[in-house]
C-alpha cells in the first residue's frame, strides 16, 4: 500500500474544516438572528463584522451594515471568502481533488449541495426565511458528516478528516462564545436578567447543546454554567475540551498506527492546551476575561494548524515564535 | 444496427425487438434520468470560457451500438497488429533507423517531425512498449468495412465514458440487456494496471504506479480520476513529484515514497522543464534523467507522437508490411500526402471531393470538408495548402455509417465513429467495446465532443 500524498492529506483536512465551518456559520447567523430581535438589533449585525475582523472587506462592496447586507455577506456572497457559499465551494473544490479517494456518495452530495447554493437568490434569505436557510445548510453539512462516517475508507486520510473537523469545531465554539460576549458586554444589571438567560439559552441551542446541557444541569442557567459547558464539558461533542481531546487522540493514533515521523511539535502544543483546559475553572476564566481566554485558545489552534501543515502537508517549517520560516 | 445494404443487421434482431417494446416517451424519460445521473456524478468534461469554468456532460444517447462477434474479431486483430507495428516502428526510429535507411518512410518526415524526440535516441523501454495505451479511430465506409481514420498513440482519452456509459445503461435499461451476451468492459482498470506493472523498470518488486494529471482544470480530469480509482493508484500532479539522484519520488505524509511507473496524461513538452518546455510546472524537473537511466517507466513513452502523426499515418500500411511481413487487417482511408508532388497535385485538382486536414491539429479543427465547402472556403483552403503543403493531407470523404439515435425528432439515423482502446504491456489486449461517438446534428459527420458530438454505449456480442 502506498502512503497518503501530502496534497491529499491537506485536502481532506480542509474539506472537513470547510464543511464544519459552513455548518457553524449557519449556527452563528441563526443565533444572531435571535439576538437581533431585541431593540439593539442593528448593532448586533455590525458586531458580527467586528468579531470576525471583516469590516474593511465588508465595506468594499456594501454601503451599510444592516441585517440584509450582513446576512448576504456571510451566506451567498461569493466575493466574501468567509461566506457559507465560499466555504461550501472550497469544500467541493477539495472534494474534486480528492475524488480518487473519497466515496462517490460523498462527492455527489457535496456537488449537489454546492449547486443548490449557487441557485439560491437573495430573496431566499429575507428575515422570515433565514432560519429555514440556516437549517438547510446545517442539515446538508450533517448529511455530509453522516455519509462520510458511513462510506469513507478508514485509512490515514480518515484521521486527517477527523482532525480537521475537530480543530474547526473547537475554533467555532470559541467564536460562538465570543459573539455572545461582544453582543452583550455583561454589566451588573443585565447579568442574570431574563433577557440574558434567554440569550445564553439561544447560544446553547445554536451549538445543539441545550438538551445535553439540561441533562447535566436540570435547572437554572447562568453565564458561567453555559460558558463552562461549552468550553469544558468532556462529553459534549462540540465543547472545546472534547474537541481538543479528540484531536490529540487522533493524532496519537495516526502517528502510532502509521508510524509517521512528523507531528511531535503539534502534539506538544496540543498537550499544553489540553492540560490548561483540564486545570482551569470557568470562574477563573471569567475573572481573567472570557474574551481573552477564547482569544488565546484560538491562537493556540492556529499554531496547531501550522504545525500539522509543516509536519504533513509540506507547509514551511515554523520557527520558535510560531512564524513560518522562509 | 443496419447491415451493409441498409437492412437491419441480423445480429441486432433480439435487441431491436426489445427496444420496440419501449415507446418514445419511455425512452425519453430514461434518457433524462441518465443525463441527470451524469450531472450528479460529475461525469463531465471541462470547458473554459473567458470568465467561467463549466462542467459539461458528454451528451449520452441511450440507443446502444451493437457490434457482432465476427466484426469485432477483425477489429481486435487489426488493432493488435497495428499497435505491434507502431511499437516496432518507434523502437527502430529511436535506434538503428533501418526503415528510414531502407527508404520505406521518408527520413525527413520522421526526423524533421516536431513530435520526434531526439532525447529518446538509444533509450530502451521495457518490453519494447512505447504505446501502452492506444486509441484507433475507426469508421465504417460504404462497403461496411471498418477503416482506420487516425491513430492516437499519445494520450488517447474517452475510455472512462466507455465504462461509465455501460454502468449507466445497466441502471437505465436492465430489461434491454439481460441475457443478450454483451462482453464486459468493467475490467479495463485492472488490465491497464497489469500492463503498467509489466512495463515497470526491471528488478522492482512491487512497482508503485501513479497517474500524472495536469490537475483539476484539465478538460479530461474526470477521466484521470476514473483511471486512478479503477487502478487503485494515486492521482498525482507535478508538484507531488520530486526527482532525487535520478529517481522519482512522491511527497507523502511520511516523506518521500518511490515511484516506478507513471501513466502520464500530460504532453511530452510539459514533462520535464530541464529538457522540454522550461516554463512547465506540470511535470517534474529531472524526470527525463530518471527515465533515461531506466529508473522510471512512462506510459506512453516520450516521443510517440511521431507515429500517430497524420502525415506518418499514410505510411502505416507499409510500416506493417515492413516489420511484420503481413498485410494490414484494417485498411487506412485512402490518403494523399500534400508534401509529395503527386499528392499535392491530386489534392489541388480534387479539392471539392476531398477532406483536407492540417497534420498538426487535433479535435477536428482546421478541417475543410470539400463537398460541403463554399467557393470561398475552397479557395482559402487552396491558398493554405499551396503555401504550406507539408502541413496537409487529403482524404476522400468517408460516408460514415449511421446508427439509430434518439433525437428531438424521434429515432433518426446519425453518423458514428468508433475508438477501441488497446492496452499493451508484454502483449496487447483490446477492450471489447470502445467509444462510439455520434454526431447529434442532422447530417453532420463531426463527432468530436468539443464540437457537439455525443456518445453511445457500444455492445460487442459474445
Amino acid at each position: 500500500m502506498h502512503r497518503l500524498l501530502s496534497r491529499y492529506a491537506e485536502a481532506i483536512y480542509w474539506l472537513a474544516r470547510y464543511v464544519e465551518r459552513a455548518e457553524n456559520l449557519a449556527r452563528l447567523l441563526d443565533v444572531n438572528e435571535t439576538f437581533s430581535r431585541d431593540s439593539r438589533g442593528w448593532q448586533n449585525w455590525r458586531s458580527i463584522l467586528q468579531i470576525n475582523r471583516d469590516e474593511e472587506r465588508f465595506f468594499e462592496n456594501h454601503e451599510e451594515a444592516d441585517a440584509d447586507s450582513v446576512i448576504y455577506f456571510y451566506t451567498l456572497d461569493q466575493r466574501n471568502i468567509s461566506s457559507i457559499i465560499s466555504a461550501v465551494n472550497a469544500a467541493r473544490s477539495n472534494a474534486r481533488t480528492l475524488r480518487p479517494l473519497i466515496s462517490t456518495e460523498m462527492w455527489i452530495q457535496l456537488n449537489m449541495f454546492s449547486n443548490n447554493l449557487k441557485s439560491m437568490q437573495r430573496e431566499d434569505l429575507s428575515e422570515p426565511r433565514l432560519a429555514r436557510f440556516c437549517n438547510q445548510v446545517k442539515e446538508a453539512c450533517q448529511t455530509h458528516t453522516g455519509i462520510t462516517e458511513g462510506t469513507f475508507y478508514r485509512d490515514e486520510s480518515w484521521f486527517f478528516y477527523q482532525i480537521g473537523r475537530a480543530i474547526e469545531r473547537a475554533d467555532q465554539t470559541t467564536r460562538l462564545l465570543d459573539v455572545k460576549y461582544h453582543l452583550l458586554l455583561p454589566n451588573n444589571e443585565t447579568v442574570g436578567s431574563p433577557l440574558d438567560v434567554s440569550q445564553w439559552n439561544a447560544v446553547l441551542r445554536s451549538a445543539a447543546g441545550y438538551h445535553a446541557f439540561r441533562r447535566v444541569q436540570p435547572s437554572g442557567m447562568t453565564q458561567a454554567d453555559v460558558a463552562g459547558f461549552l468550553l469544558f464539558h468532556s462529553r459534549f461533542p462540540r465543547s472545546v475540551r472534547a474537541c481538543v481531546h479528540d484531536i490529540s487522540n487522533r493524532l496519537n493514533h495516526l502517528r502510532s498506527t502509521y508510524r509517521l515521523i512528523g507531528g511531535a511539535t503539534a502534539l506538544d502544543e496540543l498537550d499544553e492546551l489540553h492540560s490548561l483546559l483540564d486545570d482551569i475553572t470557568i470562574d477563573q476564566v471569567i475573572d481573567k476575561g472570557l474574551h481573552e481566554f477564547v482569544d488565546w485558545v484560538q491562537l493556540k489552534l492556529i499554531r496547531i494548524n501550522a504545525e500539522l501543515g509543516a509536519a504533513y502537508f509540506g507547509y514551511p517549517a515554523l520557527n520558535q515564535e510560531g512564524q513560518a520560516a522562509d | 444496427m443496419l447491415g451493409g445494404a441498409g437492412d437491419p443487421a441480423e445480429h441486432t434482431l433480439s435487441i431491436r425487438e426489445r427496444l420496440n417494446r419501449l415507446d418514445l416517451e419511455e425512452l425519453r424519460g430514461r434518457a433524462r434520468d441518465a443525463e441527470l445521473e451524469l450531472y450528479s456524478f460529475g461525469i463531465t468534461f471541462t470547458v473554459y470560457t473567458q470568465k467561467d469554468v463549466i462542467d459539461r456532460i458528454l451528451p449520452f444517447d441511450v440507443i446502444p451500438r451493437v457490434i457482432s462477434a465476427q466484426a469485432w474479431k477483425t477489429i481486435q486483430s487489426g488493432v493488435i497488429q497495428r499497435v505491434a507495428a507502431l511499437n516496432l516502428f518507434l523502437h527502430d526510429i529511436y535506434h538503428q533507423q533501418k526503415i528510414l535507411k531502407d527508404g520505406v518512410v521518408p527520413k525527413d518526415l520522421v526526423l524533421g517531425n516536431k513530435n520526434y524526440c531526439p532525447q529518446m535516441e538509444g533509450i530502451d523501454v521495457p518490453c519494447g512498449t512505447y504505446v501502452h495505451i492506444n486509441g484507433t479511430d475507426l469508421v465504417r465506409g460504404d462497403d461496411g468495412q471498418f477503416v482506420v481514420l487516425e491513430d492516437n498513440g499519445r494520450c488517447p482519452s474517452g475510455v472512462s465514458y466507455v465504462v461509465e456509459n455501460r454502468h449507466l445503461m445497466l441502471r437505465s435499461f436492465p430489461d434491454l440487456m439481460s441475457n443478450i451476451g454483451i462482453r464486459p468492459v468493467s475490467n479495463y482498470g485492472q488490465k491497464l494496471h497489469e500492463a503498467l506493472v509489466e512495463t515497470a523498470p526491471a528488478g522492482v518488486g512491487e512497482p508503485q504506479v501513479v497517474l500524472l494529471s495536469p490537475g483539476t482544470y484539465n478538460s479530461a480530469y474526470f477521466e484521470h480520476i476514473f483511471l486512478a480509482r479503477e487502478m487503485g493508484v494515486p492521482l498525482v500532479e507535478g508538484s507531488d513529484l520530486v526527482v532525487e539522484n535520478d529517481k522519482v519520488y512522491m511527497k507523502t505524509i511520511n516523506g518521500l515514497d518511490p515511484v516506478h511507473v507513471i501513466y502520464r496524461r500530460i504532453g511530452d513538452d510539459f514533462l520535464d522543464p530541464e529538457v522540454f518546455n522550461p516554463d512547465s510546472v506540470l511535470g517534474a524537473a529531472g524526470l527525463m534523467r530518471a527515465y533515461a537511466k531506466g529508473n522510471v517507466s512512462l506510459a506512453n513513452a516520450i516521443g510517440t507522437g511521431v507515429a500517430d502523426d497524420k502525415a506518418v499515418y499514410a505510411y502505416i500500411p507499409r510500416i506493417i508490411k515492413y516489420y511484420l511481413d503481413e498485410d494490414p487487417i484494417l485498411a487506412n482511408v485512402e490518403t494523399h500526402i500534400c508534401r509529395e508532388p503527386e499528392g499535392l497535385a491530386y489534392t489541388l485538382a480534387n479539392l471539392n471531393k476531398l477532406v483536407v486536414k492540417p497534420v498538426g491539429e487535433s479535435g477536428g479543427y482546421g478541417i475543410t470538408i470539400g463537398p460541403r465547402a463554399s467557393k470561398e472556403e475552397l479557395e482559402k483552403c487552396r491558398a493554405e495548402v499551396t503555401a504550406d503543403p507539408a502541413n496537409y493531407i487529403a482524404q476522400p470523404m468517408v460516408n460514415l455509417s449511421v446508427c439509430p439515435t434518439l433525437t428531438d425528432d424521434g429515432i433518426k439515423a446519425r453518423h458514428v465513429d468508433l475508438r477501441p482502446f488497446a492496452v499493451t504491456g508484454k502483449s496487447t489486449w483490446v477492450l471489447p467495446g470502445g467509444l462510439s461517438r455520434v454526431a447529434l446534428t442532422k447530417g453532420s459527420i463531426v463527432v468530436n465532443s468539443s464540437q457537439g458530438g455525443g456518445s453511445k454505449d457500444t455492445w460487442v456480442l459474445e
